[in-house]
Order: structure tokens, then sequence, then C-alpha cells
């Protein structure tokens, strides 16, 4: 099969705005019919975008899951989608709300209507990512040949990813947000208790109750503009700007330096358009971040691109770029799948070449993924840059069964998620060396990082490719 | 000119250049001075002086860098470029000859002597002949096509195609009757494909299929073989499905590319659209290993569908 259209779903859960997009994949195989099938998604689409809700919250961190789903109900029905429809998709939980507990109950709510594919997830590096590939912001630093650095401002954070021609170099979460402090009937109703110690290390006394002027939350706003600009080394940061990241978050790394923007989130309209209205008509002081953020004398200096979707780039970047397809010679056992949210045990590079060295790696590891003292199912993640030779592949396969012999004795498959393109031959070597007597899925072209979690669902395009989501991404800084 | 006057004007000059039956030592070599002037001026010739005082050859240990290791993908060679970042950066898409300056109107020294390199190492692709003892160590024994030598065989594609009548009786002897699959390795265009490549494609399918269960026969190589003798093949073991390891002819970008052609029932005479093809297997193109386990699948679906060439969709 040459062609295949999948269907998508992205789900975005964040603290202020709850949105869902379904979008059309087109999977297709761009080798010639003499040579060893290259299957990539070649196309991708959003053809339907839902309302934007805000989130049904219980409370400040507690997702009302029933509203939820009846939110996802009524879209599919508008759309005109069925679950059946789904080929893959993600639910991406973020900010304030990202918590397991919330992730669970949302999942079994959406069980019925995401299907088996859909993951739940959450994390600022992820939400970082998937809202600068929604913008835009990886292709516009590819074809310009530069660094882009996407701001998603949303309500709670700003999630900043950095992409130097296509490739990704940083991600970084500050507490930075337009509903930060709202405003209901022109008096302040609510600050972020961050915000509020900030903004008193600058002398500006802000309580609950008071009078919302629009001059006072301005200079906040100013001031929080400033914060952006130090998180993209515009200008020196110091201890006061460290200590906004989320979950005591890091800063991105300091080269390479940006040289331009893109704006998404909630707040981005308010970056972009310049306007007289109500500054305080969504409640909050997103249309001042907006516009300090615009004003920002460091920020001005960069060039900005206007991105393809402003508020909706996290959803579209969950329906669109959550997913990615395995190399196409691959060998899998198709009863395993799909597999869903397996950590990833990584054979550092460094001791790879040497056989023993790696079949110590994996043993000493595996260990470190024991759940009650119980092993669990594990995915073995390396890049097998340097064995492709028919010889060092069958040596390859007996150090991992070798060294996996725990994984083996389990009652879970033995997962192998490599790099080089050898996934075949050594899925081979692996079946013939274990007598067939254990399940063995061995994917490859699939980058993973220790610390990752991923998915890998139902084959595609004939069964050449699996889909994989790689989740909460790790970047050596 | 007298004969014997020659005779001593070739006597000094093969002296000057030291090709003389004896060696002359240095006293000898100034002696013959005066003579050498006079014999240049009686012909006409000039003989350098400077000719006869030859320095000793130094004996280096050092080697010269294989120009044939160099990766062009990365070679860029265009002085003062406007953008050589960005140059440099689409280069490294495919391996090509560009971005390699020039010297006026012509190629610069080094891509002229690297496009020659590529150039003979292409010929000798095609004109040596595969290490027997290499075969051998590959587990396979060796039969020949109706071409006696290399020229044939480039001049008579034709019996390139036919088994020679030995060969037909080898193969009936030692190979394995009715199997699902029979594989087996030829020279075609490349010897230099069948060395590179063999080592991780024969494994590679062989494990694939073991994998799958299917029955394979005993393979073999074919001396001077062109892809149609697989046909012949087919017909003297009764395999389900022939499949022919076999060297491409090669280019000047690389010269061990190897192609695998399996077919379903082959027969003499069937129409080459019956063939399919897995083609640029080398260390640059697919990796060999995985192409062996991507042949070992397709034989597999072939097995199942019972077709192949166009009209199997893989």
């Amino acid at each position: 099969m040459n062609r295949q259209e999948i269907k998508s779903i992205g789900i975005d859960i964040g603290t202020s705005t709850t949105q869902l997009v379904f979008s059309r994949l087109l999977v297709e195989n761009l080798a010639g019919s003499y040579a060893v099938p290259r299957v990539s998604i070649v196309e991708k689409e959003v053809i339907y975008r839902s309302q934007i809700y805000f989130t049904p919250l219980h409370s400040a961190t507690e997702i009302d899951a029933e509203a939820v789903k009846k939110i996802v109900r009524s879209e599919y029905e508008m759309a005109g989608m069925k679950p059946s429809d789904l080929s893959t998709g993600a639910v991406i939980i973020t900010g304030e709300t990202a918590r397991k507990k919330n992730a669970n109950e949302v999942l079994a709510a959406l069980s019925d209507l995401a299907g088996d594919f859909v993951v739940a997830t959450a994390g600022p590096d992820l939400e970082s990512v998937l809202a600068a590939r929604g913008t835009g912001a990886d292709t516009l630093s590819e074809e310009h040949r530069t660094v882009v650095a996407n701001l998603d401002v949303g309500g709670g954070t700003t999630n900043i990813a950095v992409y130097e021609k296509g490739a990704l170099r940083g991600v970084c979460c500050l507490d930075i947000g337009g509903r930060l402090i709202k405003i209901e009937n022109g008096k302040i109703s609510y600050i972020f208790h961050k915000i509020k110690k900030f903004a008193a290390n600058h002398r500006i006394d802000l309580e609950v109750g008071e009078k919302a002027d629009p001059e006072k939350l301005m200079r906040i706003c100013r001031l929080m503009a400033m914060q952006l600009a130090k998180s993209l080394h515009l200008t020196e940061a110091d201890a006061e700007h460290r200590s906004l990241y989320t979950n005591d978050g890091k800063m991105l790394p300091e080269t390479p330096r940006i040289a331009a923007v893109t704006y998404s989130g909630g707040v981005a309209d308010c970056v972009y358009n310049a306007d007289e209205q109500d500054v305080f008509r969504y409640g909050d002081i997103g249309v001042l971040l907006g516009r300090a953020i615009r004003e920002n004398e460091h920020l001005k200096g960069l060039t900005t691109y206007q991105g393809k979707e402003t508020i909706r780039a996290t959803v579209v970047g969950a329906g669109t770029h959550a997913t990615d397809v395995s190399g196409s010679t691959i060998r899998y056992d198709k009863s395993k799948l799909p597999l869903k949210n397996v950590p990833v045990l990584k054979v550092p590079r460094m001791d790879e070449d040497d056989f023993s060295v790696f079949r110590e790696s994996i043993r000493s590891q595996i260990p470190l993924f024991y759940s009650e003292g119980k092993i669990e199912q594990i995915a073995i993640a390396f890049t097998a840059e340097n064995h492709s030779g028919f010889q060092d592949v069958q040596k390859l396969a007996a150090a991992i069964i070798e060294g996996a012999k725990e994984v083996i004795e389990s009652e879970y498959p033995l997962i192998v998620v490599v790099e080089n393109d050898i996934g075949k031959v050594l899925g081979n070597a692996l079946n013939v060396q274990l007598d067939f007597k254990k399940p063995v899925i061995c994917i490859d072209r699939i980058h993973s990082s220790g610390g990752d979690y991923i998915d890998i669902g139902e084959p595609l395009a004939g069964g050449t490719v699996v889909p994989v989501v790689n989740k909460t991404l790790v970047f050596n800084t | 000119m007298e004969q014997k006057d020659l005779k001593a004007i070739i006597e000094e000059v093969l002296k000057e250049m030291n090709l003389g039956s004896s060696a002359p030592t240095a006293e000898e070599t100034a002696a013959a001075e005066p003579a050498a002037c006079q014999a240049s001026d009686a012909c006409g010739l000039e003989i350098p002086s400077k000719g006869i005082t030859l320095e000793p050859s130094v004996v280096e240990d050092g080697e010269l860098p294989d120009i044939s290791k160099i990766d062009i993908r990365s070679q860029y060679l265009v002085e003062d470029p406007v953008n050589k970042e960005a140059y440099a950066e689409q280069k490294m898409a495919a391996p090509r000859r560009l971005g390699i300056g020039k010297a006026g109107a012509r190629y610069k020294t080094l891509p002229q002597l690297e496009f020659r390199a590529a150039h003979s190492a292409a010929q000798d692709a095609v004109f040596n002949d595969v290490d027997e003892e290499f075969v051998k160590s590959q587990g396979l024994f060796i039969v020949q096509s109706q071409c006696e030598s290399k020229d044939v065989y480039l001049t008579r594609p034709d019996l390139g195609r036919k088994l020679a009548p030995e060969a037909v009786e080898t193969i009936r002897e030692k190979c394995k009757k009715n199997p699902s699959v029979q594989i087996y390795v030829s020279d075609g265009l490349s010897s230099a494909a069948v060395a590179a490549n063999t080592g991780d494609v024969l494994p590679a399918i062989m494990q694939g299929l073991q994998s799958a269960h299917i029955d394979v026969g005993t393979p073999f190589f074919v001396k001077y073989g062109r892809v149609g003798i697989e046909d012949e093949v087919s017909e003297i073991t009764g395999a389900d499905v022939v499949c022919v390891l076999i060297g491409e002819r090669p280019g000047l970008i690389t010269a061990t590319s190897m192609s695998a052609y399996i077919a379903y029932k082959a027969t003499v005479g069937m129409p080459e659209a019956r063939r399919t093809v897995v083609s640029n297997i080398h260390s640059e193109g697919t990796n060999p290993a995985e192409a062996g386990a991507h042949i070992a699948e397709i034989i597999k679906i072939m097995l199942e569908k019972k077709v192949s060439g166009t009209d199997l969709k893989l």
C-alpha cells in the first residue's frame, strides 16, 4: 500500500481552556517500487477545529472529567466523527492541571470516546514542543535557516521551544501568563501567589478585591515581558528570574542565539494585534501582557514571524505532530500492539561499542524500572550507530538477550527501539536466538531518550510501519 | 653518422641516466662529462648537465591519503563562496560532484583525480573476477554460465543468460529439490558488490526465512552470470521462488551496489515484468543486512500471494 490517510485527534486540556481538533495525516511510501520502503507522514491538515471552552474545573487544580467528556462528545457530533474513524491522537493535559490524578480521571472518562490509541499525557516540555510545531516555528526556522523561538503565552504559563534550522534546541516553561491575575467587575478577583510575590519584589502592592488599575497592572506586565526577554538570553538573568520557572525547571541553553520569535497561546493575538477595546474584556491581564510583550525593547529587536496558529497551537500540535511513524523495515508481534506508556531504558552511546559493556548497561539499569520490587514493561533503546553488519547484529541480539534476561523471563514482550535502520534484521536475530519463544517488538528510526515514555500503535500502511508517540522529552543542553 | 658513433652516444646517454650495464661511480660520471658534451654537440641534442648528478632518492614511510575515501558530500571547494554553510548543508543530502570549484574552465586537480579514481573503481568492479576463496568461505559452490571468459561475458549477453551444461549437472547433483525458495549469488557487472555485501545480505535472508519457517534450497555462486539465469535455475531446482543477488552495473558514486531479482515460478522466456527488484543495496544505500531481512519478507509475501513482479503489490 503506497498511500494511506489516517485521522488523528488532539485534545488540549489547559489551565484555562480546553480545545479539540481533528486532523488528517497522509502516510505515504516515498521510496520507488524497486527500493526498500520509506514510509513517512507527508501531509498534515487540520480538518475540524472545536470551539474554545474554558476548562471545566472542580477546583483550581482539579478537572471536572465528566464535563470534559460532554464537551468532547458534543464536538464529535458536530464534526461528524466516530471514535472508530481515528487511528491516533493525543490528549494533553497541561499547566497547573497537569496532575496524575486528573490524567487518570480524564483518561477513564474519555476511554470510550477516544479509543485505544489516544494517550493522556502531561508535561511542560512536551507542551512547548507541540505549541511550537503547531505554530510552525520549526518549519520557519528551517525555511529561513535561522533560530526561531516560539513563545506560547497561555493563561498560567509561557512555554518556549527553540528551533534551529528545523531541529529542536531547547525548551523551557515559566510561570508567566494572562490569567495569573483575574479581574471581575473592575476588581482584582485572583492573584497567583508567585506573581503576588514577584510584584511585591518590585514594590507593587497588589491585593484581591482592589480596583483593577490598568496603569498599575501594565507595570507588572512590563516586568513580566522583561522576564520573557531574560529567558531568551536577550538580557542578563538574575536569581529572581530563575525562580519563575515552572516546577523549578531549567533555563534555555545560551546557544544557539535566538534570532526570531513567533507567538502562540491565548495572549498571542494580543501581541500581534494592537487594539483600543476594553483591556479587561477577557477578565484577566492577557491584553495588557500582550501589549507589554509587543512593546518590550529587547523582544522588539528580534524578527517577529506570524505563526500558522495562535490560541490553537498546542491542540493543533497535539493533533498533528504528536504522532510519528517508525522506520519501514521492522519486526513486531502484532498481538502485543498497541502498547502504551512504556518507560524507555536508554543504553548510553558510549556503552554501545563493547558488547559486554552493552549487556551490563542493560542489566544494571533494569532494577531502576522496578515497581514494588517487580519488573515493569520497558523498552530498550539505543542508536546502534556502528552495528549494521550481519555478524554485528547477531552479537548485538545476543547481548540484548543476556542483558535483558529479566525481561525475557517476565510476562512482558521484549521491546527494542533503535535509531539505525536495522529493526528487521535485529528483530529476526532476536526471534531466532530466542527460538521464537518470546514475543519481540523491534522498531527502528526512532530516537528516544532515557526518561521518555513511548506509545507504539497498531500497524499502518499495510503493516509496514507503526505509529509512535514519544513523550516527556528530555534534552541535552 | 657512423654506426659506431651512434652506439657511443646511446651508451653515454644510458650512462647519464644510470641505466648502463654497470652503475658508474662518482669519478666515472665526472670523467664522462666532457664526452657527453661532445656527443650532444655532435648530434644537436641538449643534454642538461645537471641530469648527471642525481640527488639520491629518499624513500619515505608516509602514505598519501586515499582519495577514494573522501566523502564527496562534505567536500566543498568553492573559493570565496557567498554562503558556504547553506551550500554545504544541501550537499549533505546526496553524494554529488557539486561545489567542487574550478581552475579556469577546468576541474581542480583533486576532484579530477577523485573522478578518475571513481571511474577506475567502476572499471575494476566490472573487469575483476570475484575471489573464489571468498565465495567458498560463504559456503557456496561455484558454477559458470556459457561464457568462458570476461570478454565473452561482456560481449555476449545471451551466453551470460544460460548455464553451461556442466553447471546444470552440478546444480542437479548438489541442490535440494523443490525447495520453497532457491537463492544464489552472481557476479553480474560488479564483482566488488559481491565481495562487499554477500556476507551481510545472504545470511540475513536465510535468517529471515528461518524466522518465517520457510524452507530454503542450497545456495551457490554463478560466475559470469546475468539476471536471466535465474529462470533456468528455477526450472532445474523446481523452486517456487528464485532469488539472485547480483552486482549492479557500477556508477561513479559507488561500485559496490547489489540488487536482488526475485520471481515466483520463473520460467525461461517469461516477461521481465515478473521480476521483483530490490536495488541499491550497499553501505551508503540500503543497509545490506536490513535489505536481507526485507528480501526475506518479500519472499514470504510472494509465497502467500503466488505472484511476483508488477502483479505483486507490496
